[in-house]
């Protein structure tokens, strides 16, 4: 089983927020407070300066996916929320290790980040830093296979998604698995007139 | 027309028709007090900043209007996270507005200086921290809208005191203007979802409608009596909907729940359709969750969706506003052929019975057969058990020990029909709420979810604010009153009439009851005295009439006396007996299959 497993328990969603101070408070004091498991979150600025895109991946053994979908859009910052089908979208995520590598086995660490087409960017007599960008099961292949040589710092980012690209519909990928919305997201009309505006009172 | 952030903050509160604010003044929020001395804005001088956020509530709760609190920064806007949390749970809406330290000082641990917003991200709805004072009319009506629609609640606004001071030039956002992208409330409900639900309800054998607070919220009183009255499908009310519909209603069943009365919460666990509207199946209510209800399929109607499947999984979850999807609902009820009842039929001779008979055979084949009569049996098996299990005391005349269930009757028997009642958690408050008859909407105010002791005096008083027309009487422990007993220094200089009925057993009586039953009589820390304090005294001190009442005969005499006193707030003592627990009732964690009445109902199945 890899690190992220692609079992029903982790559920990746993007998550549309308004860029405003506090939101990612926000969204992990949500979480902490109703019990929901983070697994992984990155956070980074949208292709809209008004928002920024949250991807989060849930342990969904803590509470259904439903309620925590629920419970996200009610945060008022929270535009829209995305749940990522894995077959439909593509992820990735970057590695950055600092592996053992004396003169004995750093051709072999260099041979296994060629092989992976990583990237050393950091040489010292015992050491090696290697930056390995990819799907995150390969990078799980990659960090088993380094482990072995000792690691001695490594971060991982956490994977960030995105939908694939469209394709003809003969040429889709297997099954774009629709998010089901069970419950109607919004009614067209922007603005409602408030339900207790000034004026209302009840008898 | 340039204008300083506070004058701009009074006049967006004016802009949304604010006619009150409840408040106390302290360093940070210095500069918004200034320009309240020209506003027509009512201000309301609380003595604890909690009171001002309970008043906040007992107005929003009677009139179904925002209502509004006025705080400083540090300990005066933690002081009233506690009415936030409440509002918060009991949808209530709510506006409150702090004092912060100047923008330059925030995060330097500077004097008064609390993070409310990150204190208040869990228990509001939305709160915001103005960094910008052209933002103050934009944010104040952002505030409205959202403490206002969808599922209400409490909203906070944080103004520093800099940008308090500055200035602006002023203006007043139209709807299109608020930036929330990310805030659509449902109202409408699924018309697909609302025929499926049409299609379970005419074809339930043994239907209850499980009516919740949302049904006061939506303003859908009107359309649930009519639900009811055209179906025949008898309704319990929760204790966040007494009054929604009339106790005295034959198909009124009363509270469902740990303390509710043995034909409520016995007619949704047997039920076969649970009809919830605007309910959120609270522990409370649904004891065991496992156990509750085994039968019953569920239509859960909510304007917040994030309650759907939350607690139980419904059959039909429709998210949207209570009294649309009623209406709707009987829409729908209407085209699958239910007949009208005789009052909205009209002229038609003859019982409902013959009006369903009288129903077209073809598409309302099922619903002909619907509902009043195939119901009968089911109304006529709640009956039975409304006349086995009734709720009992025992109360000798004279000498014996006071009973607060009396007390409650005479008040309820002693004051108009439609007065309001507030009462604080605790014994005192189930007493209220089972024995007291509720026939009109918006006239019970308590704290449900929260469970909030000392939420009678504030909410009374705002409730009397809100509402001078009606009588306010507001039903409190002992507990409760010493926690938020100093309103009424508020109440008796505002002038604000309000009537405080004390079930003082010198307990803490609920956590008694609890000790009782479930720790083996072995009492920890919940005794109080009740001579300490002296309540007449303290009432007095205060500016109010003190009244103590220790025997029945004196009962109905002080009430009257308390009623007619209208230029200051009445405080009785009534001294109960600490011995009477309330019952029915469902221990935390059991089945609502175990509910355990009176004990002397047992004795007389018994005998």
């Amino acid at each position: 089983m890899s690190m992220y497993g692609t079992d029903q328990r982790h559920h990746t969603l993007t998550v549309l927020v308004e860029n405003k101070s506090g939101v990612l408070a926000r969204v992990a004091s949500l979480f902490s407070r109703r019990g929901y498991n983070i697994f992984s979150l990155a956070v980074a600025p949208s292709d809209n300066p008004r928002f920024s895109r949250i991807t989060i991946v849930v342990d969904v053994e803590s509470a259904p996916l439903d309620q925590i979908m629920k419970q996200l859009d009610k945060l008022i910052p929270v535009v829209s929320i995305t749940e990522l089908d894995p077959a439909h979208s593509r992820e990735r995520e970057l590695l950055l290790a600092t592996v053992e590598a004396g003169p004995e086995t750093r051709g072999q660490v260099i041979q296994l980040v060629g092989v992976f087409e990583g990237k050393i960017v950091d040489v010292g007599p015992e050491h090696l830093t290697v930056m390995l960008a990819g799907a995150p099961t390969k990078l799980d292949d990659f960090e088993d296979l380094i482990r072995g040589y000792g690691i001695v710092e490594m971060q991982r980012t956490g994977r960030v998604p995105i939908t694939g690209a469209v394709r003809p519909p003969e040429r889709q990928t297997p099954q774009k698995r629709q998010v089901e919305r069970r419950w109607p997201r919004c009614i067209t009309r922007r603005m409602q007139t408030p339900v207790s505006s000034a004026t209302a009172r009840w008898p | 027309m340039e204008l300083t952030g506070a004058q701009a903050l009074i006049k967006s509160l004016e802009m949304q028709h604010v006619e009150v604010m409840f408040g106390l003044p302290g360093g940070a929020i210095l500069p918004v007090y200034d320009p309240i001395l020209d506003s027509s804005i009512r201000h309301i001088l609380v003595r604890h900043e909690q009171g001002a956020g309970h008043m906040a509530q007992g107005y929003a709760q009677v009139t179904g209007r925002p209502g509004v609190a006025i705080v400083t920064s540090g300990p005066g806007a933690t002081n009233v996270v506690t009415p936030l949390a409440d509002a918060y749970m009991d949808s209530t809406p709510l506006v409150v507005v702090t004092g912060q330290v100047a923008t330059t000082a925030i995060g330097t641990d500077a004097f008064q200086e609390s993070d409310i917003t990150g204190i208040t991200m869990g228990i509001t709805k939305h709160n915001w921290l103005i960094t910008d004072v052209a933002d103050i009319p934009r944010v104040v009506a952002e505030a409205f809208h959202v403490a206002t629609t969808g599922r209400p609640g409490p909203v906070l606004i944080d103004i520093p005191k800099d940008i308090a001071q500055s200035t602006m030039e002023w203006y007043w956002p139209a709807p299109e203007d608020l930036d929330l992208p990310g805030y659509h409330p449902v109202t409408e409900g699924d018309p697909t979802l609302i025929r499926e639900a049409a299609e379970l309800l005419l074809a339930a054998e043994r239907p209850v409608i499980y009516a919740g607070g949302g049904i006061l919220k939506a303003r859908a009183a009107d359309a649930l009596r009519e639900l009811a009255e055209r179906t025949g499908i008898p309704v319990v009310t929760t204790l966040m909907a007494r009054g929604c519909f009339p106790d005295s209603h034959p198909l009124c069943l009363g509270m469902p729940g740990m303390h509710g009365n043995y034909t409520a919460v016995t007619a949704m666990q047997r039920s076969d359709l649970l009809i919830a509207l605007g309910s959120r199946f609270d522990d409370r209510v649904t004891g065991r969750v496992s156990a509750f209800a085994p039968d019953a399929k569920v239509i859960h109607v909510d304007i917040d969706p994030a309650e759907h499947h939350k607690v139980r999984v419904a059959d039909v979850a429709i998210a949207g506003d209570c009294r649309l999807v009623i209406e709707e609902l009987l829409l729908a009820l209407d085209s699958l052929g239910l007949a009208h009842s005789e009052a909205t039929r009209g002229g038609r001779g003859g019982s409902p019975s013959d009006a369903v008979a009288g129903a077209p055979a073809a598409e309302g084949s099922m619903a002909a057969s619907f509902p009043r009569e195939r119901l009968a049996p089911w109304r006529a098996e709640l009956g039975e058990w409304q006349t086995r299990f009734p709720l009992v005391y025992d109360q000798q005349p004279g000498a014996g020990p006071l009973k607060p269930q009396y007390v409650i009757e005479q008040l309820r028997d002693h004051t108009p029909e439609d007065t309001i009642v507030a009462s604080g958690v605790g014994q005192h408050q189930m007493f209220a709420s089972q024995w007291w008859q509720f026939d009109h909407p918006y006239t019970w105010v308590n704290s449900g979810g929260l469970g909030t002791m000392g939420f009678a005096v504030p909410s009374a008083i705002g409730a009397k604010v809100g509402r001078p027309d009606k009588m306010v009487w507001a039903v409190d422990g002992d507990g409760c009153f010493q926690m938020t007993a100093q309103e009424l220094v508020t109440a008796s200089s505002e002038r604000i009439p309000v009537k405080i009925a004390i079930l003082n057993n010198a307990y803490l009586g609920m956590v008694r009851q609890w000790q009782e039953m479930f720790y083996e009589e072995r009492y920890s820390e919940v005794y109080l005295s009740p001579d300490l304090p002296d309540y007449v005294g303290w009432a007095e001190a205060m500016g109010c009439v003190g009244i103590k009442v220790e025997s029945t005969d004196d009962v109905a005499t002080a009430i009257d006396k308390a009623n007619s006193v209208d230029d200051r707030p009445v405080v009785i003592d009534f001294r109960t007996d600490a011995f009477e627990k309330v019952f029915p009732m469902v221990a935390a964690g059991a089945s609502n299959d175990d509910i355990m009445v009176d004990p002397s109902l047992i004795q007389d199945l018994g005998a």
